[in-house]
């Protein structure tokens, strides 16, 4: 019911524009520097852990980067940042309608004739599904260079042999994977607090309840997917 | 004109509405009064449609509300103002934003436009150079007034009020109240008002409605309350020392 009330037709559409652009700033762009910060230490570490890991003379040095490279683009850009995003976006989502819930802000919304569910629910949806694959694009990125940083400061390997493992057998498709992956997870990120934050009862404790259960229940559906979907893409 | 016709409300076994009908006339201060939990707030909620009745009919103006699908709601609920108990201001908006906020949504009028008529109505309420303010900054009464100007951004038919006094001192109640009254005979709009404040009744009650446990006990204007043999709206009325004092004065 709650779904088919946020897709219904928007009273007006430009209003809907400018609160999508709203959203963007406030759930996508806010969130790159978490999103950096993460990612370069995640990066940083996989080299390390990776490199440490394999002392063969029988794998090549260069295997590090690679590792590196795909643990980044496959798992680590997409579901370890949504699990972050789930954190920080979703508590954020639960809490902002839980409140305007709780402080009959959501009724005075509806008393004026706005769908409240699509005009606060909507621009969530397709800010975050639109950004949040750039925000996994960005990681991939970071998480890269912050490999790359470990062997230029610790010396774990050369840097000439972890840009030789970014260069070798690259696949694109895995970026496309997490794309999509990240956006069945910003649906996700938007749409589980949105409802825990919009039919939430009582006051102020109970929005903090909403909210962490939201995250729970975030991070519990994000993981299932991601079994779900690796088997549907990458299988 | 609003009118409810044999309403009754149900949450699982425990009646809060019990087979109540009542007019409520346009150009006039309608008030509901009764003791918190009798069933006032769930009354108004009903009339605009928050909360769904288990049985009876909401008309606006001879318009079956409660029969009418989604979108034909939406279009009642367009000409309807509401100021809520905690004004319900939009947070993450301005005062500007906040009166505009029903000029943007359903209006085709220019940015120009739109800006006059928020100053005239923040100027009605007795409002001025607030526009910039966010609603953390300003006072219980400010917020209500920015409310009262929000619901008639749209010149709207019909203006329900939940508690508009709670949590003010006397003497801006009276002013809310007022401007209340003012409004609504300038507008000649139909006029509804949820309030416990006795101050309120006898200021502005022009026709006053007495729920009692989800039924309506008793009905009259402001003068009629003073010489009301009713003994639960006595009770309700002169609840205090001074007030059965002037009670056995009277």
């Amino acid at each position: 019911m709650l779904v088919g009330k946020i897709f219904s037709r928007p009273e007006k559409f430009s209003i809907y524009y400018r609160k999508t652009l709203r959203e963007i700033e406030l759930l996508g762009l806010n969130s790159l520097g978490i999103v950096a910060l993460v990612s370069v230490f995640i990066g940083a570490v996989i080299t390390m852990q990776t490199a440490y890991n394999i002392e063969n003379p029988f794998i090549p040095r260069y295997m590090v980067g690679l590792t590196a490279r795909d643990t980044m683009l496959l798992e680590f850009a997409s579901t370890m940042i949504a699990l972050i995003l789930a954190g920080k976006v979703g508590s954020s989502i639960s809490s902002e309608i839980g409140t305007m819930r709780v402080t009959e802000q959501i009724d005075a919304l509806e008393i004026m004739g706005v769908n409240s569910a699509g005009y606060l629910i909507l621009p969530k949806i397709i800010a975050n599904v639109f950004f949040f694959p750039i925000l996994t694009i960005l990681s991939m990125v970071i998480g890269v260079i912050g490999g790359w940083m470990v062997c230029i400061l610790l010396n774990v390997i050369t840097p000439e042999d972890y840009i030789s493992g970014i260069r070798y057998a690259f696949i694109p498709y895995y970026i496309f994977y997490s794309c999509v992956k990240m956006m069945i997870y910003a649906f996700i990120i938007s749409t589980v607090p949105a409802y825990h934050g919009y039919y939430v009862e009582g006051g102020s404790l109970e929005v903090g309840k909403a909210s962490t259960r939201s995250v729970v229940y975030c991070s519990i559906l994000i993981l299932s997917v991601d079994v779900i979907i690796t088997q549907l893409l990458l299988s | 004109m609003i009118e409810v016709k044999d309403i009754v409300m149900s949450f699982g076994n425990k009646t809060v509405l019990d087979h109540i009908s009542a007019v409520f006339a346009r150009g006039k201060t309608n008030l509901i009064i009764g003791r918190s939990g009798s069933g006032k707030t769930v009354l108004l909620k009903s009339i605009v449609g928050l909360l769904q009745v288990t049985q009876g009919e909401i008309l606006f103006d001879n318009i079956v509300f409660n029969k009418l699908d989604f979108y034909g709601q939406k279009e009642i609920r367009r000409q309807i103002g509401m100021i809520f108990q905690g004004s319900a201001l939009f947070d993450s908006m301005n005062v500007e934003q906040n009166v505009m906020f029903p000029l943007d949504m359903f209006s085709d009028m220019d940015l120009q436009g739109k800006r006059e008529r928020v100053n005239f109505c923040l100027n009605r309420v007795n409002l001025e150079n607030v526009n910039h303010l966010s609603p953390a900054e300003l006072s219980g009464g400010m917020k209500k007034r920015v409310a009262i100007a929000r619901a008639i951004s749209l010149n709207p038919k019909y203006l329900l009020c939940d508690e508009p006094n709670s949590g003010l001192d006397p003497q801006t109640s009276i002013v809310i109240d007022n401007l209340i009254k003012e409004i609504t005979e300038e507008y000649n709009m139909t006029t509804i008002i949820n309030t416990h404040d006795m101050n309120s009744v006898l200021e502005i009650g022009e026709k006053v409605t007495y729920i009692h446990e989800g039924h309506i006990e008793w009905e009259g204007t402001k003068d009629d309350i003073l010489h009301s043999q009713n003994q639960h709206l006595d009770n309700f009325v002169f609840a205090s020392g001074m007030g059965r004092k002037i009670k056995s004065i009277m």
